[in-house]
């Protein structure tokens, strides 16, 4: 083990090579794994941050917020279960924004919700024309107390305040009351309008201990089977593109740490035949072979840390260079780490790849052939 | 004679011979099953502080017969008895622990770690296998003092001359104070003089500390050195 740390340390030149073909490739690990954090954070913002644990859907709305329809009479049904301890209405607009000092044809996208209940980051509900704003906003240039205008009727919006983490998807949050963004619906989609008394969905809080999931079914029965109800972690994987987004990048991470044990495989596969001599010369002198193959692993496991700790530098300070909502690169603590777990499994999943050259050592090869 | 695993080590039983091979045969099957005997019923006894030159042409088995008294090779038939041990049956994994305890090698093309300082390079034998630390560090002090290594200790093998790297082998044969040193051709790749300077120095570290060694060559000439010469022809050896 200390052979193998010494030759790392004195022959780091042997290393480079494959210590910078990790160091690519754990950043693109690390790159692709924010990419998909901050793409799944900037299209669920607005769901996890409610405060509540269950969303009530129309049942013939496929979880769609545009779809769905929840009328008086349900809403009387909902909110008369016992199990029930709040209801509030919600309401969706995805709009373009026109933000005041840009180009009046560089709009912002927003997602406008009209609710009762407010999320966690927004401290209270505003009065009419105000909202309060996610900072993606700002980003494009939105001001507190600035008036935006929002979709084709440029219905008059004063920020009030910014919070985080309240997108969807990909749409800067904008929170006001359900009276605003009824106004504002009908104004800019009169053909989706709806009466006073009627929402899109329900955000609902169920009494402390009870069986979510009971409560979701039993919601469901007692409105005749015309609402859907979900949790809200499955109300955000029905978000469209959001479980389609983790699918396809979990696959493109998969190959990448397929092609990181492939990298680690042959550079250290290599290295041991290039080492069959001094390890013939070190079974000679009473080396085993797991002592051999030990030291190939330690090195296998310091040049990736030594890659990954590089990468997630670079990651760090491409980051604070690249402007806010230009990407939505979501770069955490949680993901580098799981990248270098990743990585380093995969480094040892290589070396198992020299573990046979290592068993066929034969010391007899460091005395000369048998004569 | 006396035969124990080698690890519960008892202190050595320098009185009884370095090495007691009887009868030794080893057999070769080659890759469509024929069988090429390299060694034929080889007998050889070497006294606790004997040097013994194993003289014979390329391919003549002295090869074999070092590497099976090294424990390298199992023997496929006979007695191979080193300082006391009797190794013919051991598995390989005692034959690697009787390696890194009794016995001591220095390779034909010497094969020091190149990465590694002289003294480093004595320690590996402690790395190898129970490691006594502190104690392994002062034999490597003091072994490197004796060959005249103490201001080369913290050189590597690349910056010393070929005579210095010589002497680290030697060195690191010794560090586990063993029954026997097996020296594989160790002036092949030297000059006459610097040749003669290393049998010199073989001669005198051997006596000094009273360790059999075996030197394999095919170069009468340094057989001088040595207090007997064994030949050996075609896997035959001949007093």
């Amino acid at each position: 083990m200390r052979l193998a740390l010494r030759e790392l340390r004195r022959r780091p030149g042997r290393f480079v090579t494959a210590t910078v073909i990790l160091t690519l490739i754990a950043m693109l690990l690390m790159f692709l794994g924010s990419l998909l954090d901050g793409l799944i954070s900037s299209s669920t913002g607005a769901l996890r941050s409610q405060q509540g644990d269950l969303i009530v859907y129309s049942s013939t709305s496929q979880s769609s917020f545009a779809r769905s329809r929840i009328e008086p009479d349900q809403r009387a049904l909902i909110t008369a279960l016992p199990e029930v301890q709040e209801v509030g209405g919600i309401g969706l607009a995805q709009l373009g924004a026109r933000i005041p000092g840009n180009d009046p044809r560089d709009l912002a996208g927003v997602a406008l919700f009209g609710v009762e209940l407010p999320p966690r980051q927004v401290p209270q509900l505003p009065g009419p024309g105000e909202a309060y704003a996610d900072r993606l906003l700002q980003a494009a240039g939105a001001e507190i107390g600035m008036e935006i205008l929002l979709g084709p009727a440029r219905s008059p919006i004063t920020i009030l305040g910014f919070v985080d983490d309240t997108n969807f998807s990909g749409q800067a949050g904008l929170w006001t009351t359900l009276e605003t963004w009824r106004e504002v619906l009908s104004a800019n989609r009169p053909d989706a309008q709806v009466a006073n008394d009627v929402v899109q969905a329900l955000l609902l809080r169920g009494e402390p201990g009870t069986d979510l999931t009971q409560l979701a079914i039993a919601l469901d029965l007692s409105t005749g089977g015309t609402t859907r109800t979900l949790t809200i972690p499955e109300a955000i994987n029905a978000i469209p593109g959001v479980t389609e987004q983790q699918a396809t990048f979990t696959q493109i991470i998969g190959v990448t740490v397929v092609i990181a044990v492939v990298v680690i495989a042959l550079f250290f596969a290599l290295l041991t035949v290039e080492r069959t001599s001094l390890y013939g010369v070190l079974a000679a002198l009473g080396a085993r072979a797991r002592t051999l193959f030990a030291g190939v692993i330690i090195q296998a496991v310091v040049v990736t840390t030594i890659a990954c700790l590089i990468s997630a530098i670079l990651l760090l300070i491409a980051d604070l260079a690249i402007p806010p909502g230009s990407i939505p690169l979501e770069v955490t603590a949680s993901r580098l780490i799981l990248s270098t777990i990743l990585l380093l499994i995969a480094a040892i999943a290589g070396c198992a790849f020299s573990l046979r050259r290592i068993l066929r050592i034969d010391p007899a090869s460091a005395i000369g052939s048998a004569s | 004679m006396t035969s124990h695993n080698p690890e519960s080590r008892p202190a050595a039983p320098h009185i009884a011979p370095a090495l007691q091979l009887t009868e030794v045969r080893k057999v070769y099957t080659m890759g469509d099953g024929s069988e090429v005997t390299a060694l034929h019923n080889a007998s050889l006894t070497v006294g606790a502080d004997e040097i013994v030159a194993l003289v014979g042409p390329s391919g003549s088995g002295k090869t074999t017969l070092c590497s099976i008294a090294g424990g390298i090779l199992s023997a496929s038939g006979g007695q191979v008895v080193v300082g006391g041990d009797d190794i013919t049956s051991y598995s390989e994994r005692q034959l690697t622990r009787f390696r890194q305890q009794r016995v001591g090698f220095v390779f034909q093309s010497v094969n020091l770690v190149p990465f590694l300082t002289a003294r480093e390079n004595l320690l590996v034998v402690d790395e190898m296998g129970r490691r006594t630390g502190a104690a392994a560090r002062q034999r490597a002090d003091q072994l490197l003092l004796e060959l005249g290594l103490a201001d080369r200790a913290k050189n590597l093998p690349g910056q010393l001359s070929g005579g210095q790297r010589q002497r680290v082998a030697i060195g690191r044969a010794l560090m586990n104070e063993p029954a026997l040193v097996l020296f594989d051709e160790p002036t092949s790749a030297l000059d006459t003089q610097l040749g003669e300077q290393v049998m010199e120095l073989i001669r005198t570290e051997m006596k000094s500390r009273g360790t059999a060694a075996i030197v394999v060559t095919h170069d009468e000439r340094i057989t001088s050195f040595c207090d007997r010469s064994v030949h050996i022809t075609d896997g035959v050896l001949e007093a």
